[in-house]
């Protein structure tokens, strides 16, 4: 005990407002304040982006959206980001198709099949994975991933060469290209994708799988009923926090991948670029035109992961009724 | 459908600590058993090693048989998903799938089995939300979440999806204790209708409940606190009421304990 009510005070309902609602008012003022902060960072981001964008791709002489050179500093500035874009989307693409099957299979491996003893320490080894900074993830992949790769490249060559997208058409090269890139980013965005899984995973109420194995549900059926519906927007929103890891991964894909300014639609040529990337290689010796054509590449970066964000939220409003949060 | 349970010597653990031992009971089919008991004595981990519910807990084991008419659940070659195909359950807090439409709830065990054809589901979800008495207020929004539904309207949601694959018992944990007074009424008819088909053990903390409800009451009670508790007696409902054979029971019934 502090202190005691003033005896005038006792048995009545107004208490004095100055006192009592001060710590509301803070609180109300801190986290509005941290609200408007956040809009008025994104503003600022957006706004400086754009501005200096505007200067270098008013002064473009070719398409911006369909060039494929980058030679902002060239007497005539040449420059587009259609290599960047692609190839910004297809390692992404890549790193997803590889890394969020394998996360939930982590994730559920962590919350529903492992005995508890294991299921703890492996679940800190992949949050550890987490912790690992890109550029170790660039030197390893330039270093070990890379030589490794040629094997699997000429497999998928010879046996996966007729959808086109795996063909092969140059011999003999290092395999410095999209596909390598996207494994490396795979690798990188696994530990974020399957922590957040698996705390969703584990968040399912027990009450929902006893009813599927009520039913006669084998495991897996049960985790098909019950689990997996109920951490779908989980899995969503974990898998957007991984690509936005993709899309913007900078040192480990400059380190890795051999730049080109040739857009190839095989994705296990030598070559290609992504957003990050080209900044990272680019900025120190451009000069400051070629910076603000830089800026502008960066603000189709930032275009493209708002697009794919808003998409996921759409993804999970349009079945918010069935989320289970009011069960 | 509807088969007599048998159980002969039944122990079941947590790990090392026994929840309950050494029980015995018949249960006749198409009737409705009701069992009673203090807070912890054992009756919902014993209604659970009916459908061998109980051993999906870490840890948690069986000893003792229990046979369904001639087949010992606990034998050697039964596999528990199929136990529990034979022997439904509700639970005590409804719990359809919030993920599922109404329709699907239901249909969610036939799925299950392999049942795919769309007329079939139609027509076994019909019938069995008409046997569960929710056709007439879901029929015009099947597709909408079953997490929609009142509680009273979900726990039946839940018995619809339990009948739906046809079992031999329906088992009920406390169906009604997070129910009010009017849904309450509704389930406590509804046991009534679905015992012509089904052989019904239902646990409850509400002893008007169980006199209503029930032809035959088992009363569960435990030693003292960290002992296993045991079945002290069964008996018809209307004797167990009016005339128990143990003190115990008497004591429990009248309120002087528990």
């Amino acid at each position: 005990m502090t202190s005691s009510p003033p005896a005038e005070s006792e048995g009545r309902v107004r208490r004095s407002r100055s006192d009592s609602r001060r710590g509301d008012s803070i609180f109300f003022n801190l986290s509005r304040g941290s609200g408007i902060l956040l809009l008025v960072i994104m503003a600022a981001i957006a706004g400086f982006l754009a501005y200096r964008s505007w200067l270098a791709i008013s002064k473009d002489q070719a398409n911006f959206l369909t060039t494929f050179e980058w030679t902002p500093d060239a007497a005539k500035p040449v420059f587009g980001i259609a290599v960047l874009a692609f190839g910004t989307v297809v390692s992404a693409v890549i790193a997803m198709a590889i890394a969020v099957p394998v996360a939930i299979g982590i994730a559920l491996f962590i919350s529903h099949y492992a005995p508890r003893r294991i299921a703890q320490p492996f679940a800190y080894l992949v949050d550890l994975l987490a912790a690992v900074p890109s550029i170790v993830y660039g030197l390893w992949g330039a270093l070990f991933l890379v030589p490794h790769m040629a094997g699997l490249t000429a497999w998928m060559d010879q046996y996966l060469g007729w959808t086109f997208v795996f063909k092969q058409t140059q011999l003999g090269v290092t395999p410095r290209n999209l596909f390598t890139v996207g494994v490396l980013l795979a690798i990188m965005i696994l530990p974020i994708i399957t922590a957040v899984t698996r705390e969703v995973f584990r968040q399912v109420p027990r009450a929902h799988e006893e009813a599927a194995l009520a039913l006669g549900a084998t495991r897996w059926e049960m985790i098909r009923t019950a689990v997996l519906p109920f951490g779908r927007p989980g899995i969503i929103s974990a898998s957007m926090l991984g690509l936005g890891r993709a899309l913007g991964e900078t040192i480990a894909v400059a380190t890795v991948l051999s730049t080109s300014s040739v857009l190839s639609l095989h994705v296990l040529d030598l070559g290609g670029g992504t957003f990050a990337q080209n900044i990272a290689l680019k900025f120190g010796e451009a000069m400051p035109f070629g910076r603000d054509a830089l800026m502008a590449s960066g603000l189709v970066l930032f275009v493209i992961t708002l697009l794919v964000n808003g998409a996921a939220r759409l993804i999970i409003a349009r079945r918010k009724e069935y989320s289970g949060a009011n069960a | 459908m509807a088969k007599r349970i048998d159980v002969s010597g039944l122990s079941a653990y947590y790990g090392s600590t026994k929840a309950i031992e050494d029980i015995s009971m018949t249960v006749e089919p198409r009737s409705v058993t009701a069992f009673i008991g203090p807070s912890g004595c054992g009756k919902s981990t014993f209604l659970r090693t009916l459908n061998r519910m109980h051993e999906v807990i870490p840890g948690a084991r069986v000893e003792g048989k229990v046979m369904l008419d001639d087949e010992n659940l606990y034998g050697s070659a039964v596999d528990p998903v199929a136990v529990r195909r034979t022997v439904g359950m509700v639970f005590q807090r409804p719990n359809p799938f919030p993920t599922m439409s109404i329709f699907d709830n239901v249909a969610a065990g036939l799925r299950l089995a392999g049942v795919k054809k769309k007329s079939v589901l139609e027509g076994v979800v019909e019938k069995s939300l008409k046997g569960a008495n929710l056709w007439n207020e879901v029929k015009d929004r099947l597709n909408k979440p079953g997490a929609g539904l009142s509680g009273g309207q979900q726990q039946r949601l839940c018995i619809a999806r339990a009948i739906a694959v046809e079992p031999q018992v329906l088992l009920m944990d406390e169906p009604c204790s997070a129910l009010d007074p009017i849904s309450t009424l509704a389930i406590e008819d509804l046991i009534g209708e679905l015992k012509s088909q089904f052989t019904i053990v239902i646990v409850t903390h509400n002893m008007q409940q169980a006199a209503r409800v029930s032809d035959r009451t088992a009363f569960f009670n435990l030693a003292g606190v960290g002992q296993p508790g045991k079945l002290v007696e069964l008996d018809d409902t209307q004797r167990i009421f009016s005339n128990p054979s143990v003190q115990a029971t008497e004591d429990y019934i009248s309120g002087r304990f528990g």
